[in-house]
């Protein structure tokens, strides 16, 4: 993992190799079940290339996945690990949902104010966790998946009891003052769901960047995570700082949310089951080496495997589930970096044509 | 009476929905008393739900109906116990990140099973309906108390079994030289290590049982309620016996006492219509009530719960 904001050579090659060690776990597991993994694979790529809507789409999926990657590298960052962005997400969604149903604005106010509205809920929710952490001493690993759940079943609880289209398992649309969808993008790209969030989630990305190495608060969220005693000694307010930290992540987490819903579908459903991205999240983080950069790229990475999954089964008949096998491995590589040093110097040592 | 009849089913279903969690939080302590973090029960549950509904639906296909759901159990706890090999490798031998390393279990075992249920039932996301999971038994003499006899024998053999590990899990941790030496493990690695005790062993052993414990608490759910398996079987199962394990205090009665409490927690759903106070509450709230109250309880109602010491750190010697 990356130490400082820089990212060295060696943090950029271990998860390179993670992923291709993972392509090719992908491929056995394929090969085993009977499928040609080169035609899933061509397939795979010509989903996501193959015209403009699905690079758009491709797009489209990838936002989320940028915001709620930095939410728990956020976290990571300062000691904490941050497994409620599915909760958060939620959260997200509820409070754009609220806004951007319940409300008359004229746009330039609306879509803004259900943007912030979606932002803070989900940074409320990260918010309990770091509280429930920094003044009870509760595991955030444990408050957080219990966040998790208890977002999903009261945000199905506001949706059905205030924002329900009658007859339908959905919220009414929300107000097309507050919507983030942009036709003109969109019709470039061959209708596409393409929305302002796309620009939202890289911005999101600077501000991490400027907020974490730039700023004194930066320097002391980073000092907390690096040693809690340390920052306290120092003089530094260490439970303050947890649930700064955490609001923080859950702000991210929770403008993944917004953007889904203001951008992408405009209603919220009754779920029955949390969305994924939150989980997702943390896979994008760590494959990032919890640096906003590496958030981007991992997210671009997950995000076409993700979309081009569905030209796997399609394409080639694979089961589109294969991909989250390929995630995981490619974290399990990533976190398991022995195991990649062990192949690199394999490598090299073949290269080199020395007997072992 | 009636009031009677209606607290005996409720005690009757909290046990039902209790077994897997008491499983699978017995699991999970055996792993982090040796200090290792199972993040990744969830997905060793979704691996031994997902065993035992094939190895299940084989065993009828073969006519082996009288023994298909033990062989569903055996089959559930052997695959989960397979998969946990992955987490312990990880996080023992390559000293990865143990939550990490969980979260990898979990996502693996997720897309895994849905993709080998849709290769061995042609596509389908769900595997066929067992027509053989397991059948209440009654306890002879014990459920012919008044009362309550049929509340508490008569029920499904793994929740008789669930029960008596929570004994046996009790009796080794604390009672035998393996226990001992396992929760030194945990507590202090290092010193552990000095007086001979082999640290990394003794860690695979832990997390292999936490796998084979996690399996049958799956198996459970298959064997017993849902009757197939799919990718919705489980559905965070796994982290409430997390959660049932740390309230619970990493020991294995209070974590008994705690499994028996989120089963009635979920249980208390399916009877709310029948008290008439209770009807206006929604849903949904019902359904947040395990997980509200775990917090709430966490936060402060009980006192804090102490982890064993090393847990989540990977033990290397050259560290002292």
């Amino acid at each position: 993992m990356a130490k400082g904001s820089r990212m060295s050579a060696d943090s950029a090659l271990l998860p390179l190799a993670a992923v291709v060690l993972g392509l090719l776990v992908g491929a056995l597991i394929m090969l085993a079940g009977g499928y040609d993994p080169l035609t899933a694979y061509a397939a795979l790529i010509d989903k996501v290339v193959g015209d403009p809507y699905s690079i758009g789409e491709t797009i489209r999926e990838i936002t989320p996945l940028i915001l709620t990657g930095l939410s728990v590298a956020f976290a990571f960052r300062t000691g904490l690990f941050n497994i409620g962005g599915e909760g958060q997400f939620i959260m997200g969604m509820t409070g754009a949902s609220i806004v951007g149903i319940k409300l008359s604005l004229p746009f330039w106010l609306h879509a803004p104010l259900a943007v912030i509205a979606g932002a803070l809920l989900g940074g409320l929710w990260g918010g309990i966790a770091g509280y429930l952490k920094a003044r009870r001493g509760v595991n955030e690993v444990i408050t957080t998946i219990m966040l998790n759940w208890i977002a999903l079943y009261l945000a199905n609880y506001i949706v059905g009891s205030f924002l329900l289209q009658p007859g339908q398992q959905r919220s009414y649309l929300v107000r097309e003052s507050a919507s983030l969808s942009l036709a003109a993008l969109s019709e470039m790209f061959g209708h596409a769901r393409l929305h302002a969030g796309i620009f939202l989630a890289p911005l999101a990305a600077v501000v991490f960047y400027i907020l974490l190495w730039k700023t004194r608060q930066g320097y002391e969220l980073r000092a907390v995570g690096h040693s809690p005693s340390a920052a306290e000694y120092a003089g530094m307010n260490v439970n303050a700082g947890i649930i700064r930290a955490m609001f923080i992540g859950g702000v991210f987490a929770g403008l993944a949310g917004v953007v889904e819903i203001l951008g992408v579908f405009q209603y919220q459903v009754i779920a029955a089951g949390s969305p994924g991205y939150g989980f997702d999240g943390v896979a994008v983080a760590l494959l990032g080496g919890n640096h906003p950069l590496g958030v981007v790229l991992a997210a671009m990475l997950f995000g076409t495997l993700t979309y081009g999954s569905a030209g796997m089964s399609f394409g080639a008949d694979v089961p589109p589930e294969i991909i989250r096998i390929i995630i995981g491995s490619v974290i399990f590589f990533v976190a398991s970096p022995a195991i990649i040093r062990g192949v690199l110097r394999l490598g090299k040592r073949r290269g080199s044509g020395e007997v072992a | 009476m009636d009031i009677l009849r209606i607290a005996g089913e409720l005690i009757n279903t909290t046990l039902v929905f209790s077994t897997a969690l008491i499983f699978t939080a017995l699991g999970g302590i055996l792993s982090e008393r040796s200090g290792v973090v199972n993040i990744g029960l969830e997905g060793l549950m979704v691996c031994g739900a997902f065993a035992s509904a094939v190895a299940a639906y084989y065993a009828e296909a073969a006519g082996l109906t009288g023994a298909a759901p033990w062989l569903g159990l055996a089959a559930g706890l052997l695959f989960a116990m397979l998969v946990s090999v992955i987490h312990a490798a990880a996080s023992i031998t390559f000293k990865a990140n143990q939550v990490v390393s969980g979260v990898v279990i979990n996502f693996l075992s997720a897309g895994a099973t849905v993709y080998l249920v849709k290769i061995l039932f042609a596509g389908s996301g769900q595997t066929e309906t067992l027509n053989t999971a397991f059948h209440k038994m009654a306890v002879p003499i014990l459920s012919q108390i008044p009362l309550f006899g049929t509340a508490l024998f008569y029920a499904y053999p793994t929740t008789y079994l669930a029960l008596a590990l929570a004994v046996v899990v009790w009796y080794v941790l604390f009672k035998t030289p393996f226990g001992l030496r396992l929760r030194a493990v945990g507590e202090h690695p290092g010193a552990a290590d000095t007086l001979g005790v082999g640290v990394s062993p003794l860690r695979y052993a832990a997390v292999l049982l936490s796998g084979a414990f996690a399996g049958l608490g799956g198996a459970t759910i298959t064997l017993t309620t849902t009757s197939n398996f799919s990718h919705n079987t489980i559905s965070g199962q796994g982290f409430i016996a997390l959660a049932a394990m740390i309230f619970g205090k990493w020991h294995p009665f209070g974590a008994l006492g705690a499994a028996l409490f989120f089963g009635f927690a979920q249980a208390l759903r399916n009877f709310v219509q029948l008290f008439e106070f209770a009807r206006g509450i929604p849903m949904e709230f019902l359904y947040m009530l395990p997980y509200v109250l775990t917090i709430l309880v966490l936060a402060g109602a009980v006192g804090r719960a102490y982890p064993p010491a090393a847990l989540g750190d990977p033990y290397d010697p050259g560290k002292r």
